[in-house]
């Protein structure tokens, strides 16, 4: 009988040992706040979004939003586990609660959103689909490409995307598909195929870094796909959603008015109402979403404004802000909802 | 009559040669065939390898202008391929880790030390290194082990594994060749079911799976899961390469340790295992080369082994372009280790060998 009790003991306390984390069902921010880190789901490595640089530090556009997340819930941006997911592993370990949020290049769609148990909390980068050629192929446009030779990555929408497009355009194409991204590029570069095509944030960058001559190559100037990118959330947990979304909001409307993070101790005695919001200084934005009211604050502190976040991770990936990326006043879509 | 043909020189290089590579007109063809692919194939290697390959630390731009080889991007990367992403500060950590680890290692190649001082002194080890890793005493700061990654990860999810492993498939094996049909049949359930699906299924269950089934907000320890998958698998495969060498046992064995009054335990540990193991030894050590090579697949699920820092590494836009470099540095890490055991094995063969001939 003593036996019996000590291994019953012994199986529970080792249970215990095993199962971390608490039993909040749905209460995210309780369970961040408890725990003192936001879990946070990236990309095993994308260049400018989230990468481990020489050091093992993360960097990127992706990691950063969720620094700034730590920032404004708990204060420190350093108090984020970064818990990289491949891309078939994300939305489980998002639905079985072992991410507080997925901030991983994960394209926002009517299936994903309706059908994952999961909500896209807004867009960080609006990306898209595009091809590039050499230029001495000649080629002005993708309407050109009938019969070409595409290499293209497998496993992604990227093929899927290029299947449609040739096929709503009445056009053949030979796929060259491969695994890795490093091999798609040398595959290209050494003429296995005459057309290379992924996300056109990938193509800068494969321009810029990879190309034995930038200037021999081309991109296209179709865009065939809409990919726009952002942070995911559990579903049933509003209170969490809101608080996601309305950081991606506030970090741009920061840029709309020109918080940045080297002027945002002296932008408190700003006398634009809308500042003041922001910032705190004015209003309780912060109390309203179950968090200090310096939160917004603390996550420019800690990363800067949305055009900070850009400059210092997609820049130098090769990929200047144009198009929709640009805030909405200079013709973009990066259009901050009233923070009021 | 015809003229005295001298006997072929039996000793020098001319006559190893001979012996050796010109034995017939079809080893020599073959000969032929390979020195002439040799010879195709090293000078370009070498320009490639050696000569026109930009070594110790040098920027990204000057690599592309070399023909050769990157070696630069191994010198700007080699922690993170080695470390993942432990702390850079703290990385002296792993690799003291490392020492340790090897350093058991070599001690247990030497068969005099093999007993259960041994094996104590791996549980102490095995404490210690665990102890290392993550810290949080003696000004040691705390790592969660979803830090840990490159070369240790590798090795203590392969050592760990084989230790876990061993003895359960003892177990397993004995169980299977039990006269007791419920142990039987379990036995054989389990061998036959993880057998019949590859390891990357198991990890892929209980990476993506498993959480399915815990409530909300409950996780068990990622490395810990792929470490049990990992376990399971191997014990299964263990478990036959160990029945394979109990069957080799004759059956006169048991019976006079059953005629001396020994119980099953005791004839299993003392009479039949002994030998039954030594017959096993090369299938099973061939089984521990494998599950070397196959920890790489718990890159899959995001644990950053060596193979994923290795990939992260190329993941720099910077970099990637030299990513052969990176295939070829881990690839030579891989061959060491695994060399080093299937040399092993050689070794302990014939040690056996010599004591054991029939």
């Amino acid at each position: 009988m003593r036996n019996k009790t000590l291994y019953a003991r012994l199986f529970i306390a080792f249970t215990v040992a095993v199962l971390t984390g608490s039993a909040h069902a749905g209460k995210t921010l309780d369970a961040v706040l408890a725990r003192g880190d936001v879990r946070c789901g990236v990309s095993t490595g994308v260049a400018g979004f989230a990468i481990a640089d020489s050091a093992g530090n993360w960097t990127g556009l992706d990691t950063d939003f969720c620094r700034g997340l730590a920032a404004a819930v708990l204060g420190d941006a350093a108090k984020v586990t970064f818990v990289p997911l491949s891309a078939q592993q994300r939305f489980t370990a998002l639905q079985s609660g072992e991410v507080d949020l997925l901030s991983r290049n994960t394209t926002w769609t009517l299936t994903r959103d309706a059908s994952l148990g999961l909500m896209f909390a807004g867009v960080t980068f609006y990306d898209g689909q595009g091809f590039m050629v050499p230029g001495d192929l000649g080629v002005q446009s993708a309407t050109e490409l009938d019969g070409a030779e595409v290499c293209v990555q497998t496993g992604t929408t990227t093929e899927l995307n290029l299947a449609d497009y040739f096929r709503a355009n009445n056009m053949n194409f030979k796929p060259v598909v491969f695994e890795n991204l490093e091999e798609s590029i040398s595959a290209f570069f050494n003429g296995r195929c005459q057309v290379y095509t992924t996300d056109r944030s990938g193509l800068a960058a494969i321009l810029a870094v990879d190309a034995p001559n930038p200037d021999d190559y081309v991109i296209l100037p179709e865009t065939i796909s809409k990919e726009p990118l952002g942070p995911v959330v559990r579903r049933g947990d509003d209170d969490w959603f809101t608080i996601v979304k309305w950081l991606v909001y506030a970090l741009i409307e920061a840029e709309e008015k020109g918080v940045t993070q080297a002027n945002v101790a002296s932008m408190m005695d700003s006398q634009d109402p809308v500042v003041k919001r922001l910032l705190g200084v004015s209003g309780d934005m912060g109390t309203k979403l179950g968090l200090g009211n310096s939160w917004a604050v603390q996550a420019i502190q800690a990363v800067g404004n949305y055009g900070e976040v850009y400059d210092r991770n997609v820049l130098p990936i090769g990929l200047a802000r144009t198009g929709s990326n640009r805030l909405w006043t200079q013709g973009g879509l990066m259009y901050a909802m009233p923070l009021r | 009559m015809a003229a005295v043909v001298p006997a072929p020189p039996r000793l020098g290089a001319v006559a190893w040669l001979r012996a050796n590579l010109f034995s017939g007109w079809f080893n020599t063809i073959l000969t032929l065939l390979a020195l002439f692919l040799l010879v195709r194939a090293l000078p370009p290697l070498f320009d490639w390898g050696v000569a026109h390959a930009v070594w110790g630390a040098a920027d990204p731009d000057v690599c592309k202008e070399a023909s050769g080889a990157c070696w630069a991007m191994i010198h700007e990367k080699y922690r993170l391929i080695l470390f993942g992403r432990y702390p850079y500060a703290e990385q002296w950590r792993p690799l003291l880790g490392l020492v340790l680890l090897v350093g058991m290692i070599g001690v247990s190649c030497n068969r005099n030390a093999w007993g259960l001082r041994l094996a104590e002194a791996w549980v102490a080890a095995l404490a210690g290194w665990l102890a290392l890793m993550w810290g949080g005493f003696a000004g040691l700061t705390f790592v969660p082990n979803n830090l840990w990654g490159g070369l240790p990860l590798t090795l203590i999810l392969t050592v760990i594994g084989l230790a876990v492993a061993f003895p359960l498939s003892i177990f397993l094996a004995l169980g299977r060749r039990s006269r007791m049909p419920v142990i039987r049949i379990l036995c054989r359930v389990y061998i036959e079911l993880i057998r019949g699906v590859p390891l990357i299924s198991l990890l892929f269950m209980a990476s993506f799976m498993l959480p399915l089934f815990l409530p909300t907000g409950v996780s068990i320890d990622e490395v810990l899961r792929a470490q049990v998958a990992i376990i399971l698998f191997s014990a299964a495969y263990l478990a036959e390469a160990v029945r394979g060498g109990l069957q080799a046992i004759p059956k006169g064995q048991h019976e006079a340790a059953h005629a001396l009054g020994l119980s099953y335990w005791q004839a299993q540990r003392k009479i039949i295992l002994p030998q039954a193991i030594t017959v096993a030894i090369p299938s099973i050590v061939n089984i521990f080369i494998g599950l070397f090579k196959d920890t790489s697949l718990v890159a899959i699920v995001s644990l950053t082994d060596l193979l994923l820092a290795m990939r992260q590494a190329i993941a720099d836009p910077q970099w990637r372009r030299f990513f052969v470099e990176g295939y070829v540095f881990i690839a030579l890490i891989y061959f060491v280790v695994c060399f080093f055991m299937s040399k092993y094995s050689q070794y302990l063969e014939t040690q056996f060998r010599s004591g054991q001939q029939r």
